[in-house]
């Protein structure tokens, strides 16, 4: 028993350093010809439409990296396999090697950055909040009293806390198992308001059955960036994104594919979310950096 | 992987590492927070529980009475009923569905509604547990208590019931450690329970491994302690000579 433990321990340590060495991402997407590209199936930057398919702006702007990533490989015929992760395994499996780098709607902070990397910021995320058009409500200080909803298992829940403490107030929270259960909360009535970023609030607003008893109103609650994921201590990687990326910035392409997926009608309904580039999202293309959100709560 | 224990001690605002590991007033650590989850855990199960030997007990026993068809057909509706929809849809069918269509409904905390989904689709399998009990005994002594002249709730209080739920004291053992398990479903409705908990705070702390083997513990130990109060009245209900003459250790 002892000796079996013993050999399991040595293995363990050889995995372990195995992978410390073969910390070159692009040497593995070089020789393996496949970039294991992490996506998300329901988020507002990156999204499937069924089939296997999975779009959306991050989606898009991964995928034009990966054009890039042909290059500074030598590999032309680099292809892509789309893997599906979520909030609660997306660190594990890219620390594990099953995705190669991940674009979806990754908030980048301080604890995360203890465990990976973040390319720069290619959207910056508003938290607001969403309201019944004709409830009268306008900022977080008519929130007295009321039942405010959010999804759990995302930054929003802190936030709201952080703003609840900071301006004396007292309301109710609910916590919706995903997205739309906190959409129905609010649609239903059981909730006054639904706090969460600006994309995932339009987003829903959108697909509901009537968009325009909803309304998005009050102060921007929080500001996150939002990057894609790579692996920590992978040099060379992180530049390649950086670049690709600053590449896209410049030369105008990003900000079309913007259009495209923020103020032209998306699948699948075909509705607009009609959000325009926010100041902040247009600061951080101005000048490319890969700042956590604790950077940007200072000011 | 390296386990960071000290999670549990950083403050939710500011996720800086308290003293003490507990914070006081309106700050509070994840610690503070995991034992208040655990709070609406317990008593979202316990209530549940309730609920469900009540009912359970009443359809249990409404299906084995000897003249009352129509009482029979609805407590083997009620039983089919609540067993046949998965415990997640029943959870939505009265948070929102209900409501929807009774109004009244619509001012029910949703603690009231939880507990009506758990407790109403535990009934269902206690409710059979109790009917098992009940057909398990010799027709013997339900004649025999016709005989003394016993009334037909006299002679199920007296004679059938106390033979029954002896009998049944291991399935209901199993049932009341599995409403602990099930009232995880509670989240979905905004209960801000333990596996609220889990998603939540391995969010915002990233370090969900370290969050869910807590979660884990606290589930284990509440399970655990109502094994063991079973347990105890298994051992001290046994008629010596029938049934349950094991070791009374709970039979897991």
């Amino acid at each position: 028993m002892k000796k079996q433990l013993l050999a399991l321990a040595v293995l363990a340590l050889a995995a372990g350093t195995a992978s410390a060495q073969a910390n070159d991402t692009l040497a593995k997407i070089k020789s393996s010809g496949t970039v294991n590209l992490g996506v998300r199936d329901s988020s507002g930057l990156a999204f499937t439409i069924g089939g296997g398919k999975y779009v959306g702006f991050h989606t898009e702007m991964a995928e034009r990296i990966v054009d890039d990533l042909k290059k500074v490989t030598g590999n032309p015929n680099l292809k892509i396999n789309y893997q599906v992760i979520t909030s609660q395994n997306r660190i594990p499996l890219l620390q594990n090697g099953t995705i190669d780098f991940e674009c979806g709607s990754t908030t980048n902070n301080l604890t995360r950055q203890k465990d990976v990397a973040f390319a720069v910021t290619t959207y910056v995320e508003e938290v607001r909040m969403a309201v019944k058009a004709n409830s009268g409500i306008k900022s977080i200080q008519d929130l007295k009293g009321k039942t405010v909803a959010t999804t759990t298992g995302t930054t929003s829940v802190q936030t709201l806390r952080k703003n609840e403490r900071a301006s004396n107030l007292d309301f109710k929270e609910v916590m919706g198992k995903d997205h739309a259960d906190s959409f129905l909360l609010l649609e239903s009535g059981r909730a006054d308001a639904f706090v969460m970023d600006g994309s995932i609030l339009a987003a829903n607003i959108a697909k509901s059955k009537a968009p325009k008893d909803y309304a998005i109103v009050g102060e921007v609650l929080s500001v996150e960036p939002i990057a894609c994921m790579l692996r920590k201590d992978d040099p060379k990687m992180k530049t390649a994104l950086d670049d690709s990326i600053k590449r896209q910035i410049k030369d105008g392409s990003l900000a079309k594919l913007y259009d495209k997926w923020f103020m032209q009608p998306i699948p699948p309904n075909n509705v607009s979310l009609n959000m325009p580039l926010s100041e902040s999202n247009k600061a951080a293309w101005a000048n490319p950096n890969d700042k956590p959100m604790e950077d940007y709560a200072k000011k | 992987m390296a386990m960071e224990w000290q999670v549990f001690c950083k403050d939710t605002l500011t996720s800086e590492i308290v003293s003490g590991c507990l914070g006081s007033g309106r700050d509070s650590t994840y610690l503070n927070w995991i034992f208040k989850a655990w709070g609406w855990t317990v008593g979202v199960s316990l209530t549940a529980l309730l609920v469900a030997l009540l009912v359970g007990s009443i359809i249990g026993v409404i299906r084995t009475l000897p003249n009352s068809p129509w009482l029979t057909r609805f407590g083997n509706a009620w039983v089919e009923l609540f067993r046949n929809i998965p415990l997640l849809v029943q959870i939505f069918l009265w948070y929102f569905v209900l409501p929807a269509l009774i109004p009244a409904m619509k001012s029910l905390p949703s603690f009231v509604l939880v507990v009506l989904a758990l407790g109403f689709f535990t009934s269902a399998r206690i409710a059979e547990q109790v009917r098992a009990g009940i057909q398990a005994l010799p027709k013997g002594q339900r004649y025999a208590g016709m005989a003394l002249g016993f009334t037909t709730p006299q002679y199920y209080r007296y004679v059938i019931l106390p033979m029954a739920y002896r009998i049944i004291i291991p399935p209901l053992t199993s049932e009341s450690m599995n409403i602990f398990k099930n009232s995880a479903v509670a989240f979905a409705v905004s209960i801000p329970e333990l596996t609220q908990f889990a998603l939540q705070a391995g969010e915002e702390t990233s370090r969900p491994i370290e969050i869910y083997l807590g979660v884990t513990v606290l589930y284990v130990i509440s399970a655990l302690v109502i094994n063991r109060i079973m347990a105890f009245i298994e051992k001290r209900a046994r008629v010596p000579g029938f049934v349950a003459s094991g070791t009374g250790a709970g039979g897991h």
